[in-house]
């Protein structure tokens, strides 16, 4: 076999994760999921709770055995590794940290399993410290440091061993949202730096955006789209990961035509236009889900070029700007959202009649 | 209307136990029950007098004499031996005994290994003492074999449970992921256990250890039972010289008994309160 496409980094192929005796009586934590992630990306999983997200890292770590399916690791079968023969980090939810052990001692740790020689362990140990910026806290112990500190420790000492791929449960979700935006950068900067593959858990579809190379919703152990910020933001395949990304509104309307990924659709407000047509939706001249998000809508002053047009039924103010929430002909409403600068501000109040443009190519068809 | 707070916080005080009408006597009478004995014993053991009920004067005769009695002094070494081996020997097997009963996949039969450990402080002493008293004699008199082993052994098996309970309460504290993370971090099963499992029990298993030894030290039924000629513990021995009359004598060797379970249980109980 030629080697065209470079070699996965993680290679996840239909693999099940079944907790208890079987599928009927048994917690089906993961569904035939197959996953390839790639050498250096930041890699994220995104879901909500019970989705198993948590379930998929520790069978990459080796803490749980797959029901079926296999998993690889550049190539190699990890079936029957064990957790300390597979190099894989994990940084912990809790971060796990030693505590009869001071700061350095814990980083240390990887690298004495692994027979590196004393000088060289020093020599990681301060580059790492460096990496995190705790070089002053070296002989802490870790039960003197804030929340913040000690997620730094145990980001550094899971990446001190110069891991293959580093795996990270949730590592911001006990920060506050300060930290937790800093640590954000933090972390995007040292996948940069260290080249080494991320795969990041949250339920945070923000933190999803911001940080990702790609991102793949998951539910119900089930994985339903993988892309990058981009696409899983514009193009949201199911209904559940447009709901579960951001804002967003779901309309009724007929499929006319379609051509490969693209799609006419005939909303039931009256606007016909183009739209992004997800593979398994085949019901040609059916019904369908059609999304839009708010901020793709704006106001227009004439009727004439208006997309739709309705009644402001509600007003919300959210500092950067105002949601207005607007009854259509046919029943359904609509949320457009509207920044304080730029062009076509206008005062609305309550019960005003509005025209709405739609910008172009925002629509979206949804599977269910 | 009534002020609703205010009566609200009578009602509060009203349930506070410390509020009940004659709590506090009640305490205080219970914990002078428990302690008067002790302290007039150890009162007395400091008594110049040979009365062990009319005080005269301050004096460290009876130490002296105790310490200067051969027969204290044997049953004293005694006692220091089999309680240490005991204490040494239950604390391993009771170390094993909570690791295979908490850090193992569930497996059948695991709630019934944890009832048969801690079986036998249900089981009433004396049952035990007599047949571990038939079961000795037996093995006895196949193997032909006598000596203190047999009442070490006897106090090995009953220390264990004791040395069990607080170490498997600590191993149920303490959180899995740290010995996951050891694991992640390349440390084979048995590095594992020596650099984070057992580091973080120890306290768990030094309380185990001076529960064990406690208790060892303390008993008297088993030991009855099972010692042979030569084989006096300390509290057989004072057990013995009570028939006689008691002396300030033993007065002293009791008090320096009760200091030493003072010291051990205190120690338990503050090892158990550090670190959470
Ligand atoms: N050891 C286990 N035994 C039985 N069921 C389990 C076990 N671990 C997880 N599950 C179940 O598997 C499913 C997936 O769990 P998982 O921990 O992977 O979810 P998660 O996506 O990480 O959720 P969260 O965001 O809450 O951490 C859940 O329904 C959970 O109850
Ligand atoms: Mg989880």
């Amino acid at each position: 076999m030629s080697d065209q496409t470079a070699t996965a980094a993680i290679d996840i192929r239909k693999t099940s994760k079944i907790y208890g005796r079987d599928r009927d009586t048994g917690v089906v934590a993961l569904d035939q999921v197959s996953l390839a992630i790639a050498d250096n990306e930041f890699f994220t999983l995104l879901g909500p709770s019970g989705c198993g997200k948590t379930t998929l890292l520790r069978l990459i770590a080796g803490f749980e055995q797959p029901t079926e399916g296999e998993i690889l690791l550049f190539g190699e079968h990890l079936e029957g590794l064990p957790p300390y023969k597979r190099p894989v980090n994990t940084v912990f939810q809790h971060y796990a940290l030693f505590p009869h052990m001071t700061v350095a001692e814990n980083i240390s740790f990887g690298l004495e399993m692994l027979n590196t020689p004393a000088s060289e362990i020093a020599d990681t140990v301060k580059e790492v410290l460096g990496l995190v910026q705790m070089e002053t806290l070296a002989d802490r112990k870790t039960d003197q440091l804030s929340g913040g500190q000690q997620q730094r420790v145990a980001l550094a000492r899971a990446l001190a061993p110069k891991p293959k791929v580093l795996l990270l449960d949730e590592p911001l979700s006990a920060l506050d949202f300060k930290l937790r935006k800093e640590m954000q950068v933090e972390l995007k900067r040292l996948q940069n730096e260290t080249g080494i593959t991320f795969i990041f858990v949250t339920h945070d579809q923000e933190e999803a955006l911001a940080m990702s190379d790609r991102v793949a919703v998951m539910r119900d152990g089930l994985i339903l789209q993988v892309g990058n910020p981009n696409e899983i933001y514009d193009r949201p395949a199911k209904r559940f990961v447009a709901d579960f990304i951001g804002d967003i509104n779901i309309l009724k309307g007929k499929l006319l035509s379609q051509d490969g990924a693209q799609a006419t659709v005939k909303l039931e407000a009256g606007y016909e236009g183009n739209a992004g047509l997800p593979m398994d939706v085949t019901n040609l001249g059916g019904e369908v889900s059609i999304a839009i998000r708010p901020e793709q809508l704006s106001f227009v002053a004439e009727a004439g070029a208006a997309d739709l047009s309705g009644s402001i039924q509600h007003i919300s103010y959210f500092g950067s700007g105002f949601d207005y929430e607007i009854m259509l002909p046919g029943g359904e409403t609509i949320m457009l959202q509207l920044q304080n600068r730029g062009a076509g501000k206008r005062a609305y109040s309550v019960g005003d009649q509005a025209h709405i443009a739609i910008s172009e190519n925002s629509l979206q068809i949804l599977a269910d | 209307m009534v002020d609703v707070t205010a009566a609200a916080r009578k009602k509060v005080k009203d349930i506070d136990l410390k509020h009940q009408p004659g709590f506090s006597q009640i305490a205080w009478f219970c914990i002078a029950v428990l302690y008067a004995p002790i302290a007039v014993l150890v009162l007395f053991s400091f008594n110049e007098n040979r009365s062990v009920t009319i005080w005269t004067q301050f004096s460290l005769d009876w130490y002296v004499k105790a310490w200067n009695n051969e027969g204290i002094q044997h049953a004293a070494l005694v006692s220091l031996e089999v309680a240490l081996v005991a204490m040494l020997l239950s604390t391993i097997m009771a170390t094993m005994a909570a690791l295979v009963t908490t850090r193992t996949a569930p497996y059948r039969g695991m709630n019934v290994a944890v009832a048969v450990i801690n079986q036998p402080l249900m089981v009433p002493e004396v049952v035990t003492a007599v047949a571990t008293l038939i079961f000795f004699a037996i093995i006895k008199q196949l193997t032909g074999i006598s000596g203190i082993g047999y009442l070490i052994a006897a106090h090995t098996a009953f220390c264990v449970p004791f040395a069990y309970m607080p170490i498997r309460a600590r191993l149920e504290d303490m959180d899995l992921s740290l010995e996951q993370a050891a694991a992640d971090l390349y440390a084979p099963p048995f590095k594992v256990f020596r650099r984070v499992t057992l580091p973080l029990l120890m306290p768990g298993i030094l309380a185990g250890a001076m529960l064990a030894f406690i208790v060892s030290l303390d008993d008297v039924i088993i030991t009855l039972f099972v010692a042979g000629p030569g084989e006096t513990t300390l509290p057989l021995y004072i057990l013995g010289q009570i028939r006689r009359g008691v002396t300030p004598e033993i007065n002293a060797v009791s008090t320096v008994f009760v200091g030493i379970s003072v010291v051990l249980v205190s120690f338990i109980f503050l090892s158990g309160k550090d670190k959470k």
